[in-house]
């Protein structure tokens, strides 16, 4: 197949272009602002106390940080699994890769009691801390998708990006693993210590980078003018569809698994039906919201191509968010079972549901990351060329 | 720092427990000290030779008395805010009841101090730390206050400070954005003396708290241990905790 | 080629020639404060100026990491000699305004992060 695949810098000007802009600047801009009222007030001023101590920065930081490993996605589908189809979409899926998971590391930065200490994040490390290796998966990350744009961009280098592509596809699978195991290999809280926490993870990346990449990607090709074939979109649909189905499988099993576990029985009870407001986020936002309801859209032939896609991808992607807000926050309210067999009562809210209600400053630094990865990602469409200016269809031969 | 030719530490050590040990017959009875057997010297570092432990007699444990409670936040300046969520806790009585008999008991809850401690595990920076006689500490000069050892911890013994402090102790720094727990008061222990929770508790007469090195077979705390059984709290866990509990 | 060189030289000797012999001017104030008790600082006043942030930072690792609770170096040592009272008694924090660390430090304009945790006064109400 020869056809001619040129990228250009996005170059547009208009009225669109500066609400986008100036959205993202006013996300990033509150961020900054309450990431600064938070450290200079302390943590008392948000939702988060010592029952709860990660809250919604949290969510939205693990959010960005699994968007960024799944975004990469497309890239490793025409690197590594040689779908050459998709290697149009393969820079901004890097360039995505890269932008959310700095994003993600800003709030997280950004939420710490001592953030002006991060030079000692970086230079005191104790290995047996999941924590310090994902300091270096992370950093590591976007060194190493930087270099895998460089092989896709630089002809010179092209032969190379299959070999980049399959050390960056292993490096996100430990990334991501590395993160779900922040959760998994906590011994103390019954929500959490499972081994299933990494593969989960790793699903969820799936689903969630192919949801955002799917949303970024048709928004910024129709924005800029090229159209993106119904048959791509239909594939990288399909593919989402499969990857919610992992996660939803994995989710099952979990919550299956710990009905078998005497031990776990509060707190399943506790999520499955009397938590409240986690109760209704797991059911109604990740179960049905999240995952039936996209893949049905996904598979199911009924509704427009663009349109069930699209919308199943921003059903993930609250699906994605609620999930997350039900393992972290959830999995901290209820109570540790310190002394079993033995109901307790403290003035340190031991024996009772934390109650946790997510305060405007949590917010606005969380989405904060999120301004910031769009900020830099507009930043880079504008000074390197990522958009392709012609996309060849995929059973066509074009001699230009 | 001048260094000290061997004798002259030795003698001084010597004559050191000897004037201890005629302080302590000097004292009142019940009042424990930590045991001077293996008093060091200030340039000494804390060896493994030692762990320390404390056996909390619940059988003596009144309820409603939270004297350990406020000695301890007295000795470390632990303020409260009026807002609770946020205040820091370093030592809590929990009230306990039975879920299938309904009986009911009061303990104080505290850093377990554990031999295997979750919270040292996922600490990035190493700031959350095993000293070697037995102690978990934060070092709060490398801590970045991410929380993660807060969550790690199966007691939920640690507290995050949510806000500027101020009239800290010389010997209890404490400061906005970093994590603190019990240290059994490492500062006393050091000099020879009890944590503040168990001079309070023993000076009352209630005697519910045993503090002492556990290698020291002839130590009060060895010797109550050995003598009636004790459990730590999450036995499934097999953390190896320095404080145990008898009569729950 | 000539000319930037000559130029170079020029501004050169200018930078070099104005420190000499002119001290300090009217306009700068150097750092002025309290004097510690006893006779001398435990090291030479000219050492600990330039090194004592090195003593402290092996002393703090020393004493968290080790127990190693050796007065010399303690930062509580330093503060107990260098606090200044006012005149009712009460004691200022070494880190106020013209007092003794916070004096030095906003000459340098070199940020302390220790008076956040560490007591910036010596204990004054202890329990018996």
């Amino acid at each position: 197949m020869v056809s001619t695949l040129r990228f250009q810098m996005l170059t547009t000007c208009g009225t669109g272009y500066g609400l986008v802009l100036g959205l993202l600047a006013l996300l990033a801009g509150a961020g900054l602002a309450a990431a600064w009222y938070m450290e200079s007030q302390g943590h008392w001023v948000t939702g988060m106390d010592n029952q709860v101590v990660w809250g919604l920065p949290h969510v939205f930081a693990v959010y960005l940080i699994l968007a960024a490993s799944g975004a990469l996605n497309a890239a490793s589908v025409s690197s590594v699994f040689g779908r050459t189809d998709y290697t149009p979409m393969a820079r901004l899926s890097g360039l995505l890769a890269i932008t959310l998971l700095i994003g993600g590391l800003t709030v997280l930065v950004l939420d710490l009691g001592r953030p002006d200490r991060l030079i000692v994040a970086m230079t005191y490390y104790n290995f047996k801390s999941i924590f310090a290796w994902n300091i270096f998966l992370y950093t590591g990350f976007i060194v190493l998708v930087a270099v895998y744009l460089w092989m896709m961009m630089e002809p010179q280098m092209n032969r190379y990006t299959a070999r980049v592509g399959l050390i960056a596809l292993c490096w996100r699978l430990v990334l991501t693993s590395g993160t779900g195991a922040i959760f998994g290999f906590l011994v103390a809280r019954e929500a959490y210590d499972t081994a299933i926490m990494a593969p989960m993870f790793i699903a969820m990346s799936l689903a969630q980078g192919t949801a955002i990449f799917l949303l970024v990607s048709t928004a910024l090709f129709h924005w800029t003018g090229y159209r993106l074939d119904d048959e791509r979109i239909t594939r990288l649909g399909r593919l989402l569809a499969i990857f919610v189905l992992a996660v939803l499988y994995l989710v099952l099993l979990h919550h299956l698994t710990n009905l078998y576990v005497a031990q776990h029985h509060g707190v399943e009870r506790f999520i499955l039906l009397e938590g409240g407001v986690y109760t209704v986020l797991f059911w109604g936002a990740q179960v049905v919201g999240g995952s039936v309801l996209p893949v049905w859209l996904l598979l199911s032939h009924r509704f427009s191509v663009r349109g069930s896609v699209v919308t199943a991808a921003l059903l993930v992607v609250f699906g994605g968010l609620a999930q997350l807000y039900v393992i972290i926050i959830g999995g901290q309210a209820y109570p540790l079972n310190i002394v079993p067999g033995y109901r307790l009562q403290s003035s340190f809210f031991d024996g009772v549901i934390a109650h946790y209600t997510p305060s405007l400053p949590e917010l606005a630094l969380g989405l904060g990351g999120v301004g910031v990865a769009g900020l830099l990602s507009i930043l880079a469409l504008r000074v390197l060329p990522f958009i392709p200016v012609a996309i060849p269809t995929p059973s066509s031969v074009k001699e230009r | 720092m001048a260094k000290d030719l061997p004798q002259d530490s030795q003698r001084r050590r010597l004559l050191a427990r000897t004037a201890a040990g005629g302080a302590i017959l000097a004292l009142a009875p019940g009042v424990k000290l930590a045991e001077l057997a293996l008093a060091r010297d200030e340039d000494d570092p804390a060896s493994t030779q030692v762990r320390w432990g404390l056996l909390v007699d619940v059988s003596r444990c009144a309820d409603g008395c939270d004297a350990c409670v406020s000695a301890c936040n007295e000795e470390h300046a632990l303020q409260t805010t009026g807002r609770p969520r946020t205040d820091p806790q370093w030592i809590r009585k929990a009230d306990l009841v039975d879920e299938t008999t309904g009986h009911t008991l009061s303990m104080p809850l505290m850093c377990q101090h554990c031999e295997d401690p979750p919270c040292v595990d996922v600490c990035p920076t190493g700031a959350s730390f095993r000293r070697a006689d037995g102690m978990v500490l934060v070092d709060k000069h490398t801590c970045i206050g991410c929380r993660y050892c807060m969550l790690a911890c199966p007691f939920k013994a640690r507290s995050f400070v949510h806000e500027e402090i101020s009239g800290q102790r010389s010997y209890s720094p404490r400061g906005k954005g970093t994590v603190e727990s019990c240290t059994f008061c490492v500062h006393r222990v050091d000099q020879d003396r009890a944590p503040a929770c168990v001079e309070r508790c023993t000076e009352l007469g209630h005697g519910a708290l045993i503090f002492g090195d556990l290698n020291d077979p002839d130590s009060e705390v060895s010797d109550r241990r050995g003598s009636a059984p004790s459990t730590e709290l999450r036995p499934d866990l097999t953390l190896n905790t320095g404080v145990r509990y008898s009569g729950v | 080629m000539t000319l930037v060189r000559s130029t170079l030289t020029g501004i050169l000797s200018m930078v070099l020639c104005s420190g000499t012999g002119s001290g300090a001017s009217a306009d700068i104030n150097l750092p002025k404060y309290p004097r510690g008790q006893g006779e001398a600082c435990v090291e030479p006043s000219e050492v600990m100026r330039r090194d004592h942030y090195e003593y402290l930072m092996h002393h703090r690792q020393v004493s968290v990491h080790l127990g190693v609770r050796t007065k010399r170096h303690s930062l509580v040592g330093c503060v107990n000699c260098h606090v200044a009272r006012e005149e009712d008694g009460n004691y200022l924090p070494v880190n106020a305004p013209g007092q003794f660390c916070q004096s030095c430090h906003e000459y340098t304009a070199v940020k302390m992060d220790c008076f956040g945790c560490h007591a910036a006064v010596p204990d004054t109400l202890v329990r018996q």
